[in-house]
C-alpha cells in the first residue's frame, strides 16, 4: 500500500512537470473540444430543441455540461503507445517493474490537471460572448458529475486499451480507433442530446457503452433528472466486461512483442 | 527554346507525377485501409444524416435551408473532407516532423519550390470514397431539390460560377491548413494545431445561417467556414448571389497570398534542429 501511493505520487509529479511543458499544446487540444458548443449553436437555432421538450435554458446546460465532460474524458493512449511501440521506447518502460499503462494512465490524469486552466477561460469566454448561459450546479450535482466523469474516463481509457493491444499485431491500429470514435461521436450524445433520439435508436443507444461516456455524466452536471444509481451500475458493468479482455490481450500482446526498433 | 514558364510547368508536372505515384504504389501497401475508410465514411455520413434529420424535427428549415439544401451542405462538407484525407493531411501534418527531426534542411536545399513539394509530396487515395460520397450527395439533393435548382444550374455560366466557388473553397482550406502547419516553424509541438482545424471546420456540415449572429461573424471574418461549404452550395442551388461570390474569390486570393507571405517570412525564422 505503502508503495503503492509512493509510486502513484511520483508518477503524477512527473508526468505533471512533464504535462506543463507542453502547454501551448493542451491549449490547443482544449480548443479542439469545442464541437459541443458548435453544436449548441446549432441546436439553439433550431425549433428541434423545443420539439423533443428541452427548453433553451436545458439545452445550453446540456451542451456546455458535455463540453466540460469531453474535456476531461479525452483519451490520446494509442498514439502515444504506437509512436512508443514503433520507436522502440517501450522496451526500457517493460523493464520497469510496473506494468507501462499506469504511466500512460498517470500521464493522463496529469494532462487533464494542466487542462483546467483553459477549459475554465473558455467558458469565461463563452460566458462573456453570451451572459446567462453559464450556471453554477449545486453541490450535489458538481460532485456527483465530476465522479461520473472520472469514471467515463476510466471507461474509455479501459476501451482504447483494447484497441491499443492490436499495435502488438497491426501497425496502423491508430486507425481502427479511429472507426471506434463513429459510434462515440453519434451516440455518445456529443452532438445530440439522448432525448432528442428517435425511441428505437435511443434504445440502441442505451444499449452500447457510449452513452454513458458523455450523455450520463453531462446531464448529472446539468442539473436534469437522472439515475444516479443506473448509470454508475452501467459504467461498472461495462468496466468489468471489458476489464479481462484488456488483460488478456496485453498479456497475448506482450508475448509478440519483438522490440521494433530497438 | 520554349519560353521558361512552360519548362517551369512541365517540370513541376513531371515532379507531381514522381511524387504521387511512388506514395501511390506505399499507400497500396495497406490494402486493410481501404475497407477502414470506406466503412469510416459511410459510417460518418449516416451519422451526420441522422443528426441532420434530428435538427429538422422541430420545423421544414434549418436557418432558412429546406432539407434538400442543407444535404449539399453536407455534400460539400464530405467533399472537402476527402479533400483533406487526400492531400491536405498526409502532406502539411508533416511538416512539424521536418522542422522537429531537421530534415526541413533537405526540403529547402532541393531545386525546386519548397512550399509545392511541403504540400503535394504525396497523396493517399484513402480520402476517394469521402469524394466519391460527397458528389453523390450533392447530386441526390440536387435532384431532389426540383427543377427550380436545376434550372439555376442550366446555364454554362452558372456551373462555371459554381465551379470557381468550390475552387475558392479548396484554395481557403489548403491556406488555412498550410499557415497553420507553417506555424510550426516557431511552436515545433504543434501536431495537435491541423486537428483543431479539423474539429473546428466541423461547423461546416451546417449552413451559416444556422447559426447564433455572433458564431456567423466568426464563421465569416475569422475563420471563414462560410466560403467553404455555404457560398458554394448557394451556387448550386442556384441563388448564389455576386456580393458572396466576388468575397469567396477574394477571401482565396488574400489566404492563398497569405500562405505565400507567411511561408517566406517563417523560413527566415527556421535555424534547424541541434543547431
Amino acid at each position: 500500500m505503502r508503495r503503492a501511493w509512493r509510486v502513484a505520487r511520483a508518477l503524477l509529479g512527473s508526468q505533471y512537470a512533464l504535462m506543463l511543458e507542453y502547454r501551448a499544446e493542451i491549449a490547443l487540444w482544449a480548443l479542439s473540444g469545442v464541437l459541443p458548443l458548435i453544436m449548441l449553436g446549432v441546436w439553439s437555432g433550431s425549433g428541434a430543441g423545443a420539439a423533443a421538450g428541452l427548453t433553451p435554458q436545458q439545452l445550453s446546460h446540456y451542451f456546455l455540461a458535455a463540453f466540460v465532460v469531453r474535456q476531461f474524458t479525452v483519451v490520446w493512449l494509442i498514439h502515444v503507445f504506437e509512436e512508443d511501440a514503433l520507436q522502440g521506447r517501450l522496451s526500457p518502460l517493460l523493464l520497469q517493474p510496473l506494468s507501462p499503462l499506469w504511466r500512460y494512465l498517470a500521464s493522463h490524469f496529469s494532462e487533464q490537471a494542466t487542462r483546467v486552466p483553459f477549459v475554465v477561460l473558455m467558458l469565461v469566454v463563452v460566458g462573456l460572448a453570451a451572459p446567462g448561459v453559464l450556471w453554477w450546479p449545486s453541490a450535489g450535482a458538481l460532485l456527483l458529475g465530476a465522479l461520473a466523469i472520472l469514471a467515463a474516463f476510466l471507461l474509455r481509457f479501459l476501451l482504447q486499451v483494447i484497441v491499443t493491444t492490436l499495435c502488438f499485431w497491426s501497425e496502423r491500429a491508430a486507425a481502427l480507433d479511429r472507426l471506434l470514435l463513429i459510434p462515440y461521436l453519434f451516440l455518445s450524445g456529443l452532438v445530440a442530446p439522448l432525448d432528442t433520439f428517435p425511441p428505437a435508436v435511443r434504445r440502441l443507444a442505451l444499449a452500447t457503452p457510449f452513452p454513458w461516456m458523455v450523455d450520463f455524466p453531462a446531464r448529472l452536471l446539468a442539473g436534469e433528472p437522472v439515475n444516479a444509481a443506473l448509470g454508475f451500475g452501467a459504467i461498472a458493468a461495462w468496466c468489468l466486461v471489458l476489464l479481462p479482455m484488456a488483460h488478456l490481450l496485453w498479456r497475448a500482446g506482450l508475448r509478440r512483442y519483438s522490440a521494433m526498433g530497438a | 527554346m520554349r519560353p521558361p514558364l512552360i519548362r517551369d510547368i512541365r517540370r513541376y508536372a513531371r515532379s507531381l507525377r514522381c511524387f504521387w505515384g511512388t506514395s501511390l504504389a506505399a499507400e497500396l501497401e495497406y490494402p486493410l485501409n481501404a475497407a477502414i475508410e470506406l466503412v469510416s465514411v459511410l459510417g460518418n455520413l449516416a451519422g451526420s444524416l441522422f443528426v441532420l434529420q434530428l435538427l429538422f424535427a422541430g420545423g421544414p428549415s434549418l436557418g432558412g435551408w429546406s432539407w434538400s439544401g442543407a444535404l449539399v451542405v453536407l455534400g460539400l462538407y464530405t467533399l472537402l473532407d476527402g479533400f483533406t484525407t487526400c492531400l491536405l493531411q498526409p502532406n502539411l501534418s508533416r511538416i512539424v516532423n521536418h522542422v522537429q527531426t531537421g530534415t526541413l534542411d533537405y526540403v529547402l536545399l532541393k531545386p525546386i519550390d519548397s512550399q509545392f513539394w511541403l504540400s503535394a509530396r504525396t497523396v493517399s487515395p484513402w480520402g476517394l470514397p469521402a469524394m466519391a460520397a460527397g458528389l453523390g450527395l450533392i447530386g441526390w439533393a440536387l435532384a431532389q431539390a426540383g427543377p427550380g435548382a436545376a434550372a439555376g444550374l442550366r446555364s454554362p455560366g452558372a456551373v462555371l460560377l459554381a465551379l470557381a466557388l468550390l475552387l475558392a473553397a479548396l484554395v481557403i482550406l489548403y491556406s488555412l491548413w498550410f499557415v497553420l502547419a507553417a506555424l510550426s516553424i516557431w511552436f515545433v509541438k504543434v501536431w495537435n494545431a491541423t486537428e483543431v482545424l479539423r474539429y473546428t471546420l466541423v461547423a461546416g456540415r451546417y449552413p451559416i445561417s444556422a447559426y447564433p449572429p455572433a458564431l456567423r461573424l466568426l464563421f465569416t471574418f475569422v475563420l471563414p467556414v462560410a466560403f467553404l461549404t455555404t457560398v458554394p452550395a448557394e451556387a448550386l442551388l442556384g441563388r448564389g448571389s455576386a456580393l458572396w461570390a466576388v468575397g469567396s474569390l477574394v477571401v482565396a486570393l488574400l489566404c492563398l497570398a497569405g500562405s505565400r507571405l507567411l511561408w517566406r517570412f517563417a523560413q527566415r525564422f527556421y535555424t534547424s534542429a541541434s543547431s
